[in-house]
């Protein structure tokens, strides 16, 4: 469903991606290695379409649409949606409002009615106790006064409430601790499904343990070094990255 | 000469009145001292500080009869009204309009009766406070107005009296023939530890041009609560000039919501004296202009007496080619130690050709106070724009949650959830059409009610 193709991306005139490949099909999940500045984040966020990222080379396809030419609103709407490494607080805004102007989108831009309230509050409670929070979260400002760990399943809420067709969390196990991870993973567990492909973008190993991914990549110096599958995460955790930095130089 | 057509018509006003009897002396008395300052003063310039950046020329170049009959459309009218249960007395074009008033069951002790009522039941009564704090003095306005008035509201509350449901004051204007103006008088007088709530309502039909030049004038005695909502929601043809003038004793607590949606031209003169110890005077207030609105607020926060305390917050958001001016003033006079005076204004622009122009303004002339000011203006966080958009949300709705989410800030202040609400949903409904949120807003508070 996603096909990134020898993609050379600059970041403020210094180039971060030199020449990277990528394919995920529906149903697989994704997980990006790789040693800090190598550009794990950069991938993700080029995908999404944040500010500041200059696509000099190569293509993003998705379900056979070219990404680079979407607005930022018209990827999330056909179902790319990035979970962000560190949420924007939004003081103001209610959660409520938020799900419901995303989920409406969404449904306007397939051409499908708004969504009822009561079929909208019966989604979100629901998703709201698979996450293991307070309904009275959803009068609250978008992670305003929210921990790092209430941040971060936050985000997964709203990934189990837009249902993407390619779910792209960045970082979404840094600042957890291990409770917090659980309900995390389980979340992103259940959004594993055969029409859906998920890329997890992770410096650690341990996350992989909850999730386990069927392809790993590791990301070295703007291209994909190595790839493999769940035993590649376990060397990884073991040896390091060096082995791999080395192995690409040479 | 446009003074002269303001003259010439008190000199019409005054020939009818003098057919139907002699007013008291002290009124007569007035009426022509704010003439006489009106006439020597003429309309304000932009020459004028006060001015600076409000320019009355729509006033002053006007033509504006003055009505006579509040007849209005009982339907019409229902749909202007706040749905609120509340006790109410309305002005259609300032005249007391008695079959759209409800006045039953006041509590004992709370008095809230046209102005004609009160000068006929006891104009002594009135001719003691009426003035006393805005006199012809204060501005060409407030001369103007003491000139020419004849109606309005006095609240009277006796000491230790509870209200228990909010005092609505509606003003409607009508879409007539010609357009009318008004000088209202609003006159409240809250005994010692009285306790209310008072909405001044100015509403009215699309399409009407009335000019509404209103003297507030709040009295607060030892321990009184007052929250004062001043609700603008008139015609955008509407003019409106006001000045409000609070008097603080003791302990005493007012509380300014200045809610203003609508209108044309609207200035605010907005003042609390804090006279006694323990005084505390809040000031809130969240303008919206749009199209080519003119909003002007003028606030004084004057501390005249020690440990009296002032808490301000305005917001303006301003779209089109509308105009806001915020000019907060907080004065702390010689002797007024451990004072606090917090005020600040934050404006959001959302066109290119929309302007605002903030003045904050601290005179302290005490050594030991806590004060505080700030204003900014700016346009959206592009942080939370992009947020936003990763989400599947159009650029112009993610504009539209932001710009309710700053109006948000002063509404959480609001007490009456209804006003909030209603506020909340204008400013949603206000927003251009490609992205207004009112649905939106509706929807979330039904889900909010299940």
């Amino acid at each position: 469903m996603l096909e990134v193709k020898d993609l050379y991306v600059e970041v403020d005139g210094q180039a971060i991606l030199k020449g990277l490949n990528l394919t995920i099909k529906a149903g697989e999940v994704h997980a990006i290695m790789g040693p800090n500045g190598a550009g794990k984040s950069t991938l993700s966020a080029v995908i999404a379409g944040k500010d500041g990222y200059e696509v000099t080379q190569g293509s993003i396809t998705f379900e056979g649409k070219d990404v680079l030419e979407m607005e930022v609103e018209e990827r999330a709407q056909a179902g790319l949606l990035l979970g962000f490494q560190y949420p924007v607080e939004i003081p103001g805004v209610k959660n409520i409002y938020l799900l419901k102007a995303a989920l409406n989108a969404q449904r306007t831009a397939r051409g499908e009615e708004e969504i009822p309230a009561p079929e909208f509050m019966k989604l979100v409670k629901d998703k709201l106790g698979d996450m293991k929070m307070d309904a009275s979260f959803l009068q609250r400002a978008v992670n305003e006064g929210f921990s790092g760990g209430e941040k971060k399943r936050n985000e997964i809420l709203q990934m189990l409430v837009l249902q993407p067709k390619l779910a792209m969390l960045d970082e979404i196990d840094s600042g957890l601790d291990i409770d917090a991870m659980k309900v995390v993973a389980d979340g992103v567990n259940s959004l594993r499904a055969e029409d859906r492909g998920i890329l997890l973008v992770t410096h650690y190993q341990r996350l992989l343990d909850y999730i386990v991914p069927d392809r790993v990549h590791v990301l070295v110096d703007g291209r994909i070094a190595r790839s493999g599958d769940a035993e590649l995460a376990k060397q990884l955790e073991a040896r390091g990255y060096d082995w791999v930095v080395e192995e690409s130089a040479a | 000469m446009s003074e002269q057509t303001f003259l010439d018509s008190l000199a019409r006003r005054g020939a009818k009145c003098e057919r139907q009897g002699p007013e008291p002396t002290w009124i007569a008395a007035r009426r022509q001292a704010g003439a006489a300052r009106f006439e020597a003063l003429g309309f304000p310039t932009r020459r004028d500080e006060a001015w600076k950046y409000t320019d009355v020329r729509a006033i002053a170049n006007g033509e504006f009869a003055l009505a006579e009959d509040p007849d209005f459309s009982q339907t019409v009218a229902a749909t202007l009204t706040l749905p609120i249960d509340a006790y109410r007395l309305t002005f259609v074009d300032g005249v007391y309009a008695p079959a759209l008033s409800q006045l039953e069951g006041l509590p004992q002790g709370v008095q809230l009766v046209p102005l004609s009522q009160a000068l006929t039941e006891n104009h002594e009564a009135v001719g003691g406070p009426l003035g006393r704090l805005t006199g012809v003095e204060f501005s060409p306005f407030s001369a103007l107005n003491t000139a020419f008035m004849e109606e309005g509201a006095v609240l009277r509350l006796a000491p230790g009296s509870v209200v228990d449901k909010p005092l609505v004051v509606q003003f409607l204007s009508r879409h007539g023939k010609s357009p009318v103006m008004s000088h209202p008088r609003l006159l409240v007088e809250a005994g010692a530890r009285s306790e209310a709530t008072l909405i001044e309502h100015h509403v009215g039909e699309e399409g009407a041009t009335n000019f509404t030049n209103l003297v507030a004038e709040l009295i607060l005695e030892r321990g009184a609560i007052l929250d004062h909502y001043k609700l603008q929601e008139a015609p955008l043809g509407d003019l409106h000039v006001a000045s409000i003038h609070a008097e603080q004793a003791r302990d005493s607590r007012y509380t300014s919501f200045n809610l203003n949606l609508g209108g044309g031209l609207v200035r605010n003169d907005l003042i609390s004296d804090l006279n006694g110890q323990g005084a505390v005077a809040n000031f809130y207030g969240l303008f919206y202009g749009q199209g080519r609105q003119h909003i002007d607020n003028h606030t004084v926060a004057s501390h005249n007496a020690p440990l009296t305390f002032s808490n301000e917050n305005y917001k303006g958001i301003l779209d089109d080619r509308a105009r806001g001016v915020f000019n907060g003033r907080v004065v702390v006079k010689r002797d007024s130690q451990k004072i606090e005076g917090f005020q600040s204004n934050a404006n959001l622009l959302l066109s290119d050709r929309a302007e605002i122009d903030a003045k904050p303004e601290l005179e302290i002339y005490a050594d030991d106070v806590k004060c505080s000011h700030g204003t900014t203006t700016g346009q959206l966080d592009e942080e939370a724009i992009y947020a936003l958009r990763a989400r599947g949300i159009d650029l112009q709705t993610a504009r539209g949650l932001l710009t309710l989410a700053f109006a948000g800030e002063v509404l959480e202040e609001v007490k009456l959830d209804a006003i909030a609400e209603r506020v909340e949903l204008a400013v949603a409904g206000k927003l251009p059409e490609r992205f207004n949120l009112a649905g939106l807003v509706e929807a979330a508070a039904a889900i909010d009610e299940q």
